[in-house]
């Protein structure tokens, strides 16, 4: 079979992106790469504890400040942004769907928002 | 790599994303509770230190959020910095590496190993 | 009514846009103005059309942004407050000259994903009864009206992302294939489907369902294709 070679050619912008799935996507990426980006670091901090209860206390009193704070409210929204539209994308690929894709869209955001002021009040 | 690796790939990525959502609302769940008064080591491992359920627990989060991570950021390379080829997943092998210690080293810290 | 602003894209991917003024009429679909144009302002202007009922899927093209059957796009559904209107080629295909692209990538995904039938029956045989209420015949028919112009695949951004992805129309006429009862090559189509490359690469954007003129969703297609693919793979069947 004849392969042709793709010349370079025209691609989308913004315009084409104006809708729901097109969000829910950017979403789940954005929020998935910064959780992955962050893994590493979380486990690090955690495994302070193998030097004793003090090097991980040590470490939280470190991170008691307004910036660490909102960090950890952000991540935590991002967390359940992941959650909630990774529940999305397996109810499309794994149900039999229907038109029901931007109802789901709306229960992810929805629940999500729900997480995180939940940890907002807790904070 | 072989379109049959590959689809391995993708069904491990679904899998541990499943596992995930059971693992991910329960740690909401804890954070929220966790953070009311603020952190403090002492809490955490109180509730942590020598309970062979959390052990167990977080044990399958690290294993599970490894293997989800990495094939993410995998098409996450090829799609966005169009990266693929064998280097790619050589480095991909390499982060997954470095989760998995680090991350055993968290949970064997928070069981109480260090002590 | 006042005259539309249209812009439209000259020459091949180092081309531009040159401006052209169209008088607005009733009923004005966006392949009237592109005629207008090449019919009466620039008779060197190339573009693509055969049956202007939405039947060919010959005439799609970028419509401020948004890849469009030009044919049965009207001009006030698209026109935004200052009556602009960009008309450019469809998106992710190499560009022959002004509005023209050359389909043959897309159609070489078609091949590649092995959208070819493989029956088992001569013209000896009797008819396959196929009961057109049964779930297969009914998946088959929400998916089977493509025209294959080529909008869902220049709407797919994992396609500009992803060059050997083999796009959302290829994949749903195999998907089409998969459920049909007389085919008797479904391993092979979920073989030549599966990968990097394949159905598993859809990150449901959905804009090819979103953008679909005969309302077709390649996404449902695909996700059917993931499941019997994951299916397959547990069974040890590929």
């Amino acid at each position: 079979m004849t392969r042709h070679i793709h010349r370079p050619s025209r691609m989308n912008d913004a315009r084409s992106r104006q809708h729901a799935g097109w969000w829910a996507f950017a979403l789940h990426r954005i929020s998935g790469v910064a959780l992955a980006l962050f893994l590493p670091l979380h486990f690090w901090a955690l495994s302070q504890s193998l030097q004793g209860p003090d090097a991980l206390e040590h470490f939280l009193r470190w991170t008691d400040r307004p910036l660490f704070k909102f960090a950890e409210w952000g991540l935590v929204c991002l967390l359940a942004l992941h959650m909630t539209g990774g529940l999305r994308v397996l109810a499309l690929e794994f149900l039999p769907w229907r038109d029901w894709q931007k109802t789901l869209l709306a229960c992810s955001v929805g629940a999500a928002f729900v997480v995180g002021c939940a940890f907002a009040l807790a904070l | 790599m072989s379109a049959r690796l590959q689809t391995w790939l993708w069904i491990a990525q679904r899998g541990s994303a499943m596992v995930l959502a059971v693992c991910v609302s329960v740690h909401l769940v804890t954070m929220v509770i966790a953070v009311r008064g603020g952190l403090s080591a002492a809490e955490i491992l109180a509730r942590t230190q020598g309970q062979l359920a959390w052990l167990i627990f977080y044990s399958v989060f690290v294993v599970t959020v490894t293997v989800h991570a990495v094939v993410g950021l995998r098409a996450v390379l090829g799609e966005t910095l169009g990266w693929r080829g064998w280097l790619r997943d050589l480095c991909l092998g390499a982060f997954a590496l470095l989760l998995i210690i680090v991350g055993a080293r968290a949970v064997l810290g928070v069981f109480g190993a260090g002590q | 009514m006042s005259d539309l602003h249209v812009r439209i894209w000259r020459g091949d991917a180092e081309g531009g846009f040159s401006a052209y003024q169209v008088p607005r009429q009733e009923s004005q679909t966006v392949l009237d103005v592109v005629t207008y144009v090449q019919r009466q302002l620039d008779a060197t202007l190339a573009y693509r059309f055969a049956c202007r009922v939405g039947m060919c899927g010959s005439c799609a093209m970028t419509v401020n942004g948004v890849a469009r059957w030009t044919c049965r796009t009207h001009v006030s559904k698209v026109i935004d407050d200052q009556g602009a209107l960009e008309i450019a080629p469809l998106n992710h295909l190499p560009i022959v000259r002004d509005l023209v692209t050359d389909m043959a990538p897309f159609f070489d995904q078609w091949a590649a994903a092995s959208g070819q039938f493989s029956g088992a029956k001569t013209r000896h045989d009797d008819f396959a009864t196929v009961p057109p209420d049964s779930p297969a015949r009914r998946a088959i028919d929400a998916a089977i009206e493509c025209i294959g112009c080529g909008v869902c695949y220049a709407s797919c951004d994992t396609v500009a992302w992803n060059p050997a992805y083999l796009g959302p129309a290829a994949l749903n006429r195999v998907w089409t294939l998969v459920q049909d009862a007389r085919d008797t090559a479904t391993l092979d189509h979920l073989r030549a489907v599966s990968g990097d490359a394949g159905c598993q690469a859809c990150h449901t954007h959905v804009s090819c369902a979103e953008r679909c003129p005969k309302n077709i969703s390649p996404t449902v297609g695909i996700a059917g294709l993931k499941r019997a693919l994951t299916k397959a793979t547990l069974k040890g069947q590929l």
